[in-house]
């Protein structure tokens, strides 16, 4: 056999029904290990930016509604910065972590997002990506981490310009990323594993 | 961080290698596996980036969970399960996050959803975390996890097992998965294993026993190398951009 150029990557299992013990051991009620859960909020007092919430679902091909997900989520700045250590354009804003950890509730499976709304990111090879916030789901049956991204349904123009949403050949499915607007600084998100309306999953 | 941000973009995953969304023998993944084909592009900023995770964010504890509950020892086999987290090329990923979770050494999880016959250990919470080194390495001590039995197939039960959560440096990097022990033999009939095609694959996940990391009169030893995705290029901080 010959040796492969580069190493595999280590193969993903499912994040099984009890990704919570290890994840966010406070918000399952296993407290006194940490003093708090990691990602509890991708922002802090005082983070620039419009304040927004989002909430939502996640959902099965059968419709029934997801009470072990769990989501991660990255975003940028209100200035489209990351504040990441390699992020190479400048200091994003102290104030923004930029990641959290979302579970969907026990008992209603619904999970909320307090955030302040993300600024555009330059695209690598040219053109600029729309407002827009990374999202990663596990659960059990999901044998590998689900990618896909919240767009926001009141930034037209910007998402009609997005590198990466025009790579969606299905025009029709692109509503899948869009948050939709139920009040002020309000949104609401379903990702929806399977079925009609299936969400749009990346592989970025 | 001592060590310059690597950047640059990612390599694509290689979706044969790792289980597909869709797996009948894992009946849950039937509902819940998406049907469309996922949209593939070049990583972006938004998949190359990702938080900064540093020792000093970690409790003395924290990576030990036979006293990280109660400060009183937990029931079962002491282990120490220990390696290190590298890129394609072999290449330490350091101030990568580990967090694990495990059943007690009676295969029962604490968790509101878990009912198995087997106790609760009130010294066992089931989770640790750490960040890895500047050589990419590090080590958890706990105990060996006992198999349980689970809903699938008429008898479907877990190989001892490790759940594993890794955070590289890029969000696009993020990995879940389980570690399992040399020589047990429930893994071969595991429904969750065998979600994965390739036999070599699997082979990557069983964790050898490790002799020269047990201490004697105390603890054996596991050895669990993670590898991430790589990246194409990678730019350092101190020399100019596309150099
Ligand atoms: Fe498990």
């Amino acid at each position: 056999m010959t040796k492969l150029p580069y190493l595999p990557e280590t193969p993903s299992q499912t994040a099984g029904p009890y990704v919570h013990i290890g994840l966010t051991p406070n918000a399952l009620g296993n407290a006194g290990i940490y003093p708090q859960d990691l990602g509890i909020s991708p922002i802090r007092d005082g983070a620039k930016g419009e304040r927004i919430t989002i909430r939502g679902t996640v959902t099965d091909g059968a419709g029934m509604i997801l009470r072990d997900a769990l989501i991660e989520t990255w975003q940028a700045d209100a200035e489209g910065l990351y504040p990441a250590p390699n992020e190479a354009r400048g200091q994003a804003d102290p104030n923004v972590t930029g990641w959290a950890r979302v579970i969907a509730d026990f008992d209603s499976g619904q999970w909320t997002l307090n955030t302040i709304k993300p600024g555009s990111v330059p695209h690598t090879s040219g053109g600029t990506m729309a407002p827009h916030i990374s999202l990663w789901v596990v659960a059990r049956g999901v044998n590998i981490g689900l990618q896909t991204r919240i767009y926001f349904e009141d930034e037209l123009a910007a998402n009609k310009k997005c590198p990466i949403l025009a790579r969606i050949e299905h025009k029709d499915r692109m509503r899948t990323l869009l948050a939709k607007k139920t009040g002020n600084g309000e949104y609401w998100f379903e990702v929806k594993l399977q079925g009609e309306d299936e969400t749009i999953f990346f592989d970025l | 961080m001592a060590d310059a941000p690597v950047r640059g973009p990612l390599v694509a995953r290689d979706r044969l290698w790792h289980p597909p969304a869709y797996a009948p023998g894992y009946k849950t993944s039937v509902t819940r596996a998406p049907s469309r084909a996922l949209v593939a592009a070049p990583s972006t900023l938004s998949e190359e980036t990702g938080p900064a995770f540093g020792q000093d964010m970690l409790g003395e504890l924290d990576n030990n969970l036979i006293l990280n509950f109660t400060g009183q020892p937990a029931i079962g086999e002491r282990i120490i399960m220990h390696g290190r987290v590298q890129d394609d090329q072999g290449r330490p990923v350091p101030g990568a996050l580990l967090e694990i979770w495990q059943a007690n050494a009676g295969g029962r999880y604490r968790h509101k959803k878990d009912g198995y016959a087997a106790p609760l250990d009130p010294n066992f919470g089931g989770c640790g975390r750490t960040v890895t080194n500047a050589e990419g390495r590090y080590e958890f001590l706990t105990i060996r996890p006992g198999a349980y039995p689970w809903p699938n197939g008429p008898n479907d039960w877990r190989p001892m097992h490790i759940h594993i959560s890794v955070f590289g440096s890029g969000f696009g990097q993020r990995l879940i998965t389980q570690m399992y022990f040399e020589g047990d033999p429930l893994i071969a009939r595991c429904p969750i294993v065998n979600t994965i095609k390739d036999g070599s694959a699997i082979e990557q996940l069983v964790a050898p026993l490790d002799m020269s990391a047990a201490i004697p009169m105390d603890c054996l030893a596991y050895r669990f190398d993670i590898t991430l995705r790589g990246r194409r290029q990678t730019f350092f901080e101190n020399r100019p951009e596309g150099l």
